[in-house]
C-alpha cells in the first residue's frame, strides 16, 4: 500500500474519513437559471478567510496606540516588504466582502430562502452581517487618520442617540466621553478579538445550518425545476460546484491584487484631536445610506431629535428585517407579494440613498 | 474543446493534461501568493515607525555649542547642544515660510537663512519675520543614545 | 438655599454641641463684618453725573456700560478725572460749579493736551503701567495731524478719534479700535473718505490698496497680529508719510536681509539720485503684492523694464536672474510632480520630499538674494538648489521603477490566476461532458 493510502486508512480508522468523502461526494447543489447566486456565500467566506490571514499579518507590525498607530501603518505601507500589498488587500478585501455579504443577503431575500425551515440560517446570517459591519466600523479607525477619527466621532455620536441605552453605549464604545486613545484601544480589541471570536462562532453555526437544511430552490422556479429530468436538476458539490467556486475565488483574488497594486489603499494624515473637523466627512460607503437618511430628517420631529428618530427607525427596520422569516411565512397571493415588495423596497432604498449620497457629495 | 465529444476515447489523456495544467497553475499561484507573505514576515532593517520618538544622535556626536539637523517623521528637526552641555530640540521648520533653520554657534541663536529670522534657545522668535515660536521637542538621553520625542499629546 | 441647609444643620447640632453655637456666632459676625465695607464702597462709587447723563438724550448721554468697560474705569478713573466737577454732590449746580473745577465739554483743540496731562506724565503713569510709553503727546505734535491742529484745523484726528471717547480700551483688547486688526479700518474712517480728504488733496485709495496687499492677508487671513498695519510704517501718534530716503529704513525693520543687500546694490545710489523711493519703486507702497518671479526679467509684469531698455546691462541681468529663478522653480516642480506621482502609487518618498525642501530653501534664499541684483550671485544660489532637485528627481524615477516592479509582479500573478481559472474551466467542461455522456448511456 502506498504511503498516502496508509495515511488515509489511518484517518479512516480514527474518524471515518471514507464516510466524510462519501458524504461530500453525495452533496448536491440545485441547478437552475439563477444557480450562480449560490456562489456569493462561498466568495464571502473566502474573503473572510483572506481577511483573517492578512489581518494576522498586519498584527505583526501594527501598534494600537494613538502615538504609534498611524506611524506603524505608514511603516507597513512604506518600509515592510510587500506591506503595501497586505494592507491594501485587507482594506480592499473588507470592502469587497461587505459588498458580497450584502449581495448574498439580498439574493437570499429575493429567493425567499429564509422561509421554513431555514429561519435560523437567515438569523445567523443577519448576525454575521452586523458583525461584518462592526468589523468595518472598528477597523476604519485603526490607522488613526484624520478622516477616520472624525468619521468615528460622528458615527459613535449617532449610536449615542439610541433611545435609553444611547449614553451608556456611547461611553462603552468610546471608553470615555470622547474619541481618544482609549477608543482606539477598544476598537482594536473589538476588531481583533471580540468580533473574530463571535464571527467564527456564528459562521460555523451558519455553515452547519446550511448543511443541515440544504440549499433552497426559489419558489418561483420550483415548478419548472421539478419538471426537469432528475439528472439536470442538480450538480454535484464536489467537484463540479467546488471547482466553479474555486474559479470565483481566484477571480476575486485577482481583482484584489489588481486593486492593491494599482490603487494602494491611502493613508491620509495623522489624526489630530484638536484640529477642526475637515470638510466632507463621510462614513464608509456601506454606512452611506443611513448617514444620508439622518441628514435628511429635520433637526426636531415632535418630542425627539431628528437623529434619535432616525436611529430609532433604523433600529426598528433592522429588527423587522431580522425577523423577516417570521413575518413572511409563505402562503400565497397578496401576502407573498407583500414580502417581495418589502425586499425590493429595501434594496432600492439602500442603493438609491447610497447613490444619492455620492452624487450629493460629488457636487 | 473541439475534438472531445466526437472522440470520447481521448478524454482520459485530455483530463490528465488538464489536471497537470491545473496542478501547475495552483502551485505557481501559491508561490506567487506566499512569496510576498514570506518577504513580509522578515522585518526591514529600519525600525523607524515614524512615531513620536526618534533617535536623533548619539552622545559625543555633538560638541558643546553645536547643532544638528535630523529627520523627524516627514519634517526636519534641530538638535542643539547648548553651552552648558544640555540638549534641546525643536522643529527645524521656520514658522515664517517653512525654510529649514540652523543653529548659529557665533550668535548662540537659531537662525533661518531665508529671511534672517532668529529664535532664542527656547525656540522663541526674537527677531525678523517669524510669527510664532518653533515647536519644542523633548530630549531624553538613554545610555549613548539621544532620543527626541514630541511632548505627549494624545 | 445653602444658608438654610447650613442653619438647620447648626440648629440640630447646637442641641448636642455648644461649640457649634460658637461657630454660628462667628459666622454671623463674619457676615456682618463683610457687609459693612461693601456698603462703604458702594457709597464711594456713587456717581451723581450718571444720575442725569445716563438719562439725557445724545450728545449729553453717557452709557454707563460703555464707560464701565473702558480701561479708564478699570483703573479707577471717573468722569471727574477728565471733566472736573464734584460727583459726590447730588445737586447739579454744585456738582458742575467752576469752584469744583468743572471743565465740561472739552474742545477738540484741547483734547490732546487734556490726555497728555496724564499720559505725558511719566511719574503719574508709572503708578498704572510702568512700561507704558509717555511720549504720545510729543510725537503727536510732530505728526501731520498735530501740525494741522496747531494751525487751527479741527478736522484732523485727535486722540479720541482713534481711541474712542468714553470707551477707550487697551490696544490689546480685540474690541479696541486700535487693536491691530482694527487699525486699518480706524484710519480708513477718514482716509478712505473722499469728502473728508478733499480739502487736503491726498488720495483715498490707501485702504483699498492695503486690503489687497500681502501684509493685510497676513494680518487678517493668517491672524498674524505682528503683521504691519498703517501705524507700523507711518507711526501711530507721530503719523507722517515716510520720506524717499527713509523708506528703506522703514521696510528694513522687518525685511533686514533684503535691505542689507539692496544697500550694497547699484540700485541704492541710482534710486537716490533719481529720487526714487527705494523698495516702493518696485513693490509699491500700500498695495504690496506677494512678489512673484514675474516681477523680474523682461516679460509681462516685470518691473525691471520700467527703467531698463533692451541692450543695457541691467536688462540682460534681469533676464538672467529671472531665468535662474524660473529654472529652479521648474526643476522643483518637476521633482515634486514625479514624487507625488510615485507617492500616490504607494511608494515611500518621504526622505526625497524632505530633501526637496532643501531646494525650496535655496529658491527662497535666491529670491531674497535678488535684492543684490547680481545675476552671478543669484545663479550660485539656484545652482545649489538645482543639484538637490535633480537628485530628488532621480529618487522619483527610482520610486516609479519600484512601482513598475510591483506591476510586473501583478502581471505575473494575474497570468498564473488566469491559467488556473482557464484550466479549471476546461476541467469542469471535461468532467461535465463525461458526466452527460455517462448519463446518456
Amino acid at each position: 500500500m502506498s504511503p498516502a493510502g496508509q495515511v488515509r486508512d489511518w484517518l479512516d480508522e480514527r474518524f471515518g474519513w471514507d464516510d466524510l468523502v462519501a458524504f461530500i461526494r453525495h452533496k448536491t447543489v440545485p441547478l437552475h437559471r439563477y444557480s450562480y447566486w449560490y456562489y456569493l456565500g462561498g466568495i464571502t467566506l473566502f474573503l473572510f478567510t483572506l481577511q483573517v490571514v492578512t489581518g494576522i499579518l498586519l498584527l505583526l507590525y501594527y501598534r494600537p496606540t494613538p502615538s504609534d498607530a498611524f506611524g506603524s501603518v505608514q511603516y507597513i505601507m512604506t518600509q515592510v516588504h510587500f506591506g503595501w500589498l497586505i494592507r491594501s488587500i485587507h482594506s480592499w478585501g473588507a470592502n469587497l466582502m461587505i459588498f458580497t455579504a450584502f449581495a448574498h443577503m439580498f439574493s437570499v431575500a429575493f429567493f425567499k430562502a429564509y422561509r421554513k425551515p431555514r429561519e435560523l440560517t437567515w438569523l445567523s446570517g443577519i448576525i454575521l452581517l452586523f458583525l461584518v459591519l462592526g468589523f468595518g466600523f472598528s477597523g476604519y479607525l485603526l490607522p488613526w487618520n484624520t478622516l477616520a477619527f472624525f468619521a468615528t466621532t460622528v458615527g459613535t455620536n449617532l449610536i449615542g442617540q439610541v433611545p435609553l441605552a444611547g449614553p451608556w453605549l456611547l461611553t462603552f464604545l468610546r471608553g470615555g466621553a470622547d474619541v481618544t486613545g482609549a477608543t482606539l484601544g477598544r476598537f482594536f480589541a473589538f476588531h481583533v478579538a471580540l468580533l473574530p471570536g463571535l464571527a467564527t462562532a456564528f459562521l460555523l453555526t451558519h455553515l452547519l445550518l446550511v448543511q443541515r437544511f440544504g440549499i433552497s430552490v426559489p419558489p418561483s422556479l420550483e415548478p419548472a425545476w421539478q419538471a426537469k429530468p432528475p439528472a439536470e436538476r442538480e450538480i454535484r458539490f464536489f467537484p463540479n460546484f467546488m471547482l466553479r467556486e474555486l474559479m470565483a475565488w481566484y477571480l476575486a483574488l485577482g481583482a484584489l491584487g489588481t486593486l492593491a497594486a494599482l490603487r494602494p489603499w491611502g493613508l491620509g494624515t495623522k489624526a489630530d484631536p484638536f484640529a477642526s473637523a475637515p470638510a466632507g466627512i463621510r462614513p464608509e460607503w456601506y454606512f452611506m445610506f443611513m448617514f444620508e437618511t439622518l441628514k435628511l430628517i429635520p433637526a426636531r420631529v415632535g418630542f425627539m431629535t431628528g437623529e434619535a428618530l432616525g436611529v430609532l427607525v433604523f433600529g426598528l427596520a433592522a429588527v423587522a428585517w431580522t425577523l423577516l422569516p417570521f413575518l413572511d411565512r409563505g402562503g400565497t397571493g397578496r401576502k407573498r407579494r407583500w414580502a417581495a415588495g418589502a425586499v425590493v423596497f429595501a434594496l432600492g432604498y439602500v442603493v438609491g440613498m447610497t447613490l444619492y449620497g455620492y452624487l450629493v457629495m460629488a457636487k | 474543446m473541439r475534438e472531445d465529444k466526437s472522440n470520447p476515447t481521448q478524454n482520459p489523456e485530455r483530463r490528465r493534461f488538464l489536471e497537470v495544467l491545473l496542478g501547475t497553475g495552483i502551485v505557481a499561484s501559491l508561490v506567487s501568493f506566499f512569496y510576498p507573505v514570506i518577504r513580509y514576515l522578515i522585518p526591514p532593517p529600519s525600525t523607524d515607525l515614524g512615531s513620536n520618538t526618534v533617535l536623533a544622535a548619539t552622545v559625543g556626536e555633538l560638541g558643546i555649542n553645536a547643532g544638528k539637523i535630523f529627520r523627524f517623521g516627514d519634517h526636519p528637526a534641530l538638535l542643539v547642544r547648548m553651552a552648558d552641555g544640555n540638549y534641546s530640540a525643536f522643529s527645524a521648520v521656520c514658522t515664517h515660510l517653512g525654510c529649514t533653520v540652523e543653529y548659529r554657534p557665533d550668535l548662540r541663536e537659531i537662525w533661518c537663512p531665508c529671511h534672517n529670522g532668529k529664535y532664542d534657545l527656547h525656540g522663541r522668535n526674537i527677531s525678523g519675520p517669524p510669527p510664532r515660536p518653533l515647536t519644542e521637542f523633548q530630549v531624553n538621553v538613554q545610555g549613548k543614545d539621544i532620543y527626541v520625542s514630541r511632548t505627549a499629546a494624545t | 438655599m445653602e444658608a438654610r441647609v447650613d442653619s438647620t444643620q447648626i440648629t440640630d447640632a447646637w442641641w448636642r454641641a455648644p461649640a457649634a453655637l460658637a461657630g454660628y456666632l462667628f459666622l454671623l459676625a463674619l457676615v456682618l463684618g463683610m457687609a459693612a465695607p461693601t456698603t462703604a464702597r458702594a457709597q464711594a462709587a456713587k456717581n451723581s453725573c450718571l444720575d442725569c447723563h445716563s438719562q439725557l438724550p445724545p450728545p449729553l448721554q453717557v452709557k454707563p456700560e460703555e464707560y464701565n468697560q473702558s480701561i479708564h474705569a478699570e483703573k479707577g478713573l471717573t468722569c471727574v478725572s477728565c471733566h472736573g466737577g464734584d460727583a459726590t454732590k447730588a445737586d447739579m449746580t454744585a456738582a458742575m460749579s467752576a469752584a469744583a473745577g468743572f471743565r465740561g465739554h472739552v474742545n477738540r483743540t484741547g483734547i490732546p493736551k487734556l490726555c497728555a496731562s496724564c499720559h505725558a506724565n511719566a511719574t503719574y503713569m508709572r503708578g498704572f503701567d510702568p512700561s507704558l510709553p509717555t511720549d504720545q503727546y510729543s510725537k503727536y505734535l510732530t505728526s501731520v495731524h498735530g501740525h494741522l491742529l496747531a494751525k487751527g484745523d479741527t478736522n484732523v484726528a485727535v486722540c479720541t478719534d482713534c481711541h474712542g471717547v468714553h470707551d477707550v480700551r487697551s490696544p490689546s483688547d480685540p474690541r479696541s479700535s486700535v487693536y491691530p486688526l482694527n487699525v486699518p479700518g480706524t484710519c480708513a474712517r477718514c482716509h478712505a473718505n473722499a469728502e473728508t480728504m478733499k480739502a487736503y488733496k491726498i488720495p483715498t485709495d490707501q485702504y483699498a490698496s492695503y486690503t489687497a496687499s500681502v501684509h493685510y492677508e497676513d494680518l487678517v487671513k493668517n491672524g498674524d497680529l505682528s503683521a504691519p498695519t498703517c501705524v507700523t510704517c507711518h507711526g501711530a501718534h507721530g503719523a507722517t508719510p515716510p520720506g524717499v530716503s527713509s523708506v528703506v529704513n522703514v521696510c528694513s525693520t522687518c525685511h533686514v536681509f533684503q535691505a542689507q543687500l539692496f544697500d550694497k546694490s547699484p540700485h541704492a545710489r541710482a534710486f537716490l539720485a533719481a529720487g526714487l523711493p527705494g523698495c516702493v519703486t518696485c513693490h509699491s507702497n500700500h498695495r504690496i503684492l506677494q512678489p512673484t518671479d514675474a516681477f523680474l526679467g523682461t516679460g509681462k509684469g516685470s518691473v525691471c523694464v520700467n527703467c531698463h531698455a533692451p541692450g543695457d546691462p541691467g536688462y540682460t541681468a534681469a533676464a538672467q536672474i529671472h531665468s535662474s529663478l524660473t529654472a529652479l522653480q521648474a526643476s522643483i516642480d518637476r521633482s515634486s510632480a514625479i514624487l507625488a506621482r510615485a507617492g500616490s502609487s504607494g511608494m515611500e518618498v518621504g526622505p526625497a520630499e524632505l530633501e526637496l525642501s532643501g531646494a525650496r530653501d535655496d529658491l527662497t534664499k535666491a529670491r531674497v538674494g535678488v535684492h543684490n541684483f547680481s545675476a552671478p550671485a543669484v545663479e550660485k544660489e539656484t545652482q545649489a538648489g538645482m543639484g538637490v532637485a535633480q537628485k530628488t528627481y532621480q529618487a522619483g524615477v527610482a520610486a516609479l521603477a519600484e512601482r513598475d516592479y510591483r506591476r510586473k509582479g501583478l502581471g505575473i500573478s494575474l497570468g498564473v490566476i488566469v491559467l488556473v481559472v482557464v484550466s479549471l474551466w476546461l476541467l469542469i467542461r471535461s468532467i461535465e461532458s463525461r458526466n452527460s455522456l455517462e448519463a446518456k448511456k
